[in-house]
């Protein structure tokens, strides 16, 4: 195999303010033709800008400061900007995150598609459009000859993003850039996304780069996996050679992660739950969303609501909450019917249940310091002024870990991801509540730091005897906290039981189909679960 | 405060000369009286004297000396200015942040009145009003911030809902907090950047459309001195002016004086604004 991108020694470096810091140290990066290779780390590992430079592409804000990128023995740094127009789209393509924002809203998808063909002159649009009906049968998208005539809206987020790689296939690229392309879908249409991803990267015999923070899909797809680690390499083997033998530290505390299990709580205890839904009926307009849900939350217990987005999850939540009226059963809390809407509830009873979002950015007041984050719960729900305030401040802050010192006068703008999310902890333990309610609180974080909100969580709930109404869509999530399980579809609940339950096998079949679609770090996981699919029809 | 003199360290050039004249209009606006050589409504000499001492700026019709007039009317034309955008700001937010979060028929009646309001020309309903109550000072002010807060009104009302989508607004409801606490410590700290930047630029408007109310006769009354007026009293001059020599060209210049003080004001505020927009687009992320 000859070395179709070669990467030598590269350095990048950004900008904030005038100051330039480097984001990508000295990597070197070697790929062979026909070959796929996973690029791991966490967010600002510079995964992302890595994958951008092997087109020759820089963020703006960003430079190349030393090094040489070469592309078929062609040098890519400094090269002037047609010898990259060249090559762009037409040899090397890439798979963007988000194939909603990539897309164009206002363009049918195969005008799009052959937009490149066209304009690189590699076929005339009617071979171009014929092509690109073959490459979305080959995509396994529905209806391939009419489905091109649709606008991106009109298409599901696994479509779309289906769509967007069979554009970046449409000149027969040699290399494709892959970034997270799966992240924002559900499990379950992420497994179709990947099997097709990876056939038609085989058949083609093309290269890939594949970018992700998910060791178990990376296992699916890589032949070779590059750890990267704030700009560094850590660690580059082959992706058998690496599951099976990892050599440091960095790569083994990922590998470890999902082996997050605490110890067992034993039996729930006797009595009546703490939060009771019993028939609830909810909708958005004429939109019904939710249908006969009923579930229990048993006092210093975690129940988990797992489903694929629009499944009902979230806005079971929010009737909880009260911001959202049921049009039909009731909610009891602590033996008493809850009123439907928060401005009927009483303090005493807003302090009781606390809601974590799932996105701590945007549920921070970005001009609110973190005193006044902690500050205003304590003096709403208790009382505390002055003094007293101060110091349940500073305790609240060593809770979760963090400095008081150093943390007190932040804005939420200074903290990282998982710092925010722990501060949004903080808020809600600040008003020594009964029950929390967790919206899909690790989603939005790298393993490393979601594993250490869980693992804080689990402290917390020890301690404290706090409930947990758990939203997720991450199964891993749940079989690392949950002690009861409960599984929701289209605004229905499918199944519920206990975790041991609910992950032994025979159950339901859509539970089933959401258990076997979790990505496994197996690197056989892909396909014996597509021969399993397959055979049983 | 500290927040905004650690930022001006780092201003642009722009900003800093628009500052810099903002402070010297200022200076002449506070300290008028004593600046000035003549009264506001002296009659200190013979009328059009030419540009020399001790009439720097020369006389008008009556004989006032121009250049104490002009420095008057930095008092009267931007003191009213402000007073309008500040009394037109108090309005329009106030009903604007309302209206966004309270929602429901509180909203739909003040934005339905708000676009009544703006279908009608503003020059005209301000004309109209005016030859009704008389041109006093006053409902100059009044009519004046009635009208450009429906503008304010609408961009409050705008980002306003833009904020109120986000989950912190929800978890302070789902604390309980009440409408005063979630405007003022949530929605405000959050929409002040782009009410800022709109506050230089209403108060250009406003103060262009006193200008613009004193030409037509119906703004400032005299003697007070203005701006607007006194480009309307002297606009005549230039067609007679004789442009053959420096002492009789000033004669034609004197109409330009006054709009120069307008424009260079009105150019002043806007790069200060330029500035404050960038800032606030650079804090959204």
């Amino acid at each position: 195999m000859t070395k179709l991108l070669e990467i030598r020694d590269l350095w990048i470096e950004a900008r904030s303010g005038d100051d330039w810091h480097k984001i990508v140290k000295g990597v070197n990066l070697d790929l062979a033709r026909g070959e796929v290779l996973g690029l791991i780390g966490e967010s600002g590992a510079g995964k992302s800008t890595l994958g951008l430079t092997a087109m020759g592409h820089v963020r703006p804000g960003c430079r190349i400061a030393g090094g040489s990128i070469r592309f078929d023995g062609q040098e890519l740094v400094g090269a002037n900007a047609q010898v990259l127009r060249h090559l762009r789209g037409r040899r090397i393509a890439y798979v963007a995150q988000s194939s909603a924002a990539a897309f164009n809203p206002a363009w049918r998808l195969i005008r799009q598609h052959c937009e490149a063909p066209v304009r690189h002159g590699v076929m005339p649009r009617a071979q171009a459009e014929a092509e690109a009906v073959r490459l979305y049968t080959e995509m396994r998208l529905p209806d391939p000859d009419q489905i091109g005539f649709r606008f991106p809206h009109q298409v599901s987020g696994g479509q779309l993003q289906r769509a967007m790689t069979a554009m970046a296939m449409a000149c027969k690229p040699d290399l494709i850039i892959f970034d997270e392309p799966t992240t924002a879908l559900d499990v379950t249409t992420q497994i179709e996304v990947l099997a097709a991803i990876r056939d038609i990267v085989r058949n083609h015999g093309a290269a890939a780069i594949y970018i992700t923070h998910d060791l178990a899909v990376v296992a699916q797809m890589a032949d070779r996996v590059k750890v990267l680690l704030k700009g560094e390499e850590v660690e580059d083997a082959p992706v058998r050679e690496m599951l099976a033998n990892p050599q440091q530290e960095y790569t083994r505390s990922l590998w470890a992660v999902r082996e997050f299990r605490p110890a067992p709580r034993g039996p729930a205890p006797a009595g009546p739950p703490l939060l009771q839904i019993d028939g609830v009926d909810a909708a958005y307009g004429t939109q019904k969303v939710l249908e006969n849900v009923s579930l229990a939350v048993p006092r210093g217990r975690t129940v988990a609501v797992v489903g694929e987005s629009g499944s009902g999850k979230s806005t079971t939540a929010r009737v909880v909450m009260g911001l959202l009226s049921p049009s039909a059963g009731k909610v009891t809390f602590d033996g008493a019917e809850l009123p439907t809407s928060v401005s009927g509830r009483p303090r005493r009873l807003l302090q009781r249940m606390q809601m974590i979002h799932q996105m701590a950015d945007t549920a921070l007041n970005p001009r609110q310091r973190i005193r006044e984050v902690l500050g205003r719960p304590l003096e709403f729900y208790l009382g505390l002024k002055g003094r007293a305030k101060e110091a349940r401040i500073r305790e609240l802050l060593t809770e979760i870990e963090l400095d008081p010192e150093r943390f007190i006068d932040r804005l939420p703008g200074e903290l990282s991801g998982g710092q925010k999310q722990r501060l949004c902890i903080a808020r809600a333990l600040a008003a020594e509540p009964e029950l929390i309610i967790c919206d899909e609180v690790t989603s939005a974080l790298d393993q490393l730091v979601a594993e250490g909100i869980l693992r804080l969580l689990d402290r917390i709930q020890r301690e404290r005897g706090i409930s947990y109404l758990f939203i997720t869509h991450d199964l891993a999530t749940v079989r690392a906290i949950a002690d009861h399980v409960v599984v929701m579809q289209h605004g229905r609940v499918v199944e519920q039981g206990d975790k041991a339950r609910i992950f032994s096998p025979q159950h339901e079949p859509y539970t089933d189909l959401l258990l076997s679609s979790v990505p496994e770090m197996d690197p056989d996981w892909l396909n014996h679960v597509l021969a399993r699919r397959q055979a049983a029809g | 405060m500290t927040n905004w003199l650690f930022h001006l360290r780092g201003a642009p050039l722009s900003a800093r000369i628009g500052l810099a004249l903002i402070v010297i209009y200022a200076i002449l606006a506070l300290f008028a009286p004593l600046i000035a050589p003549y009264g506001e409504s002296e009659v200190a000499g013979a009328a059009y004297q030419p540009w020399v001492a001790p009439y720097y700026l020369g006389t008008d019709a009556l004989g006032r000396d121009v250049m104490s007039r002009l420095i008057y009317g930095a008092r009267n034309t931007v003191g009213i200015a402000l007073i309008t955008t500040c009394l037109a700001f108090l309005i329009g937010a106030v009903l604007g942040l309302l209206a966004a979060t309270v929602g429901g028929w509180v909203d739909t009646v003040l934005s339905r009145v708000i676009d009544v309001l703006m279908a009608i020309p503003s020059l005209i309903f301000a004309l109209l009003i005016l030859t009704i109550t008389g041109a006093s000072a006053t409902a100059l002010v009044l009519v004046i911030a009635v009208l450009d807060s429906t503008r304010v009104f609408r961009l409050s009302r705008a980002v306003a809902q833009g904020i109120l989508t986000m989950d912190y607004i929800e978890v302070a409801r789902m604390r309980g907090e009440g409408l005063g606490w979630i405007i003022r410590r949530e929605i405000l700290p959050n929409a002040s950047a782009p009410l800022i930047a709109e506050f230089g630029l209403r108060f250009c408007f406003v103060f262009l459309f006193i200008s613009a109310l004193s030409f037509l006769g119906l703004g400032l009354q005299p003697p007070t001195a203005d701006w607007g007026s006194m480009v309307r009293e002297s606009a005549r001059l230039i067609s007679f002016a004789n442009f053959a020599t420096w002492q009789t060209a000033t004669f034609g210049l004197a109409p330009l004086l006054p709009a120069a003080a307008i424009a260079i004001l009105t150019v002043a505020v806007n790069m200060v604004v330029d500035w404050v927009l960038h800032l606030s687009s650079g804090l959204k992320d």
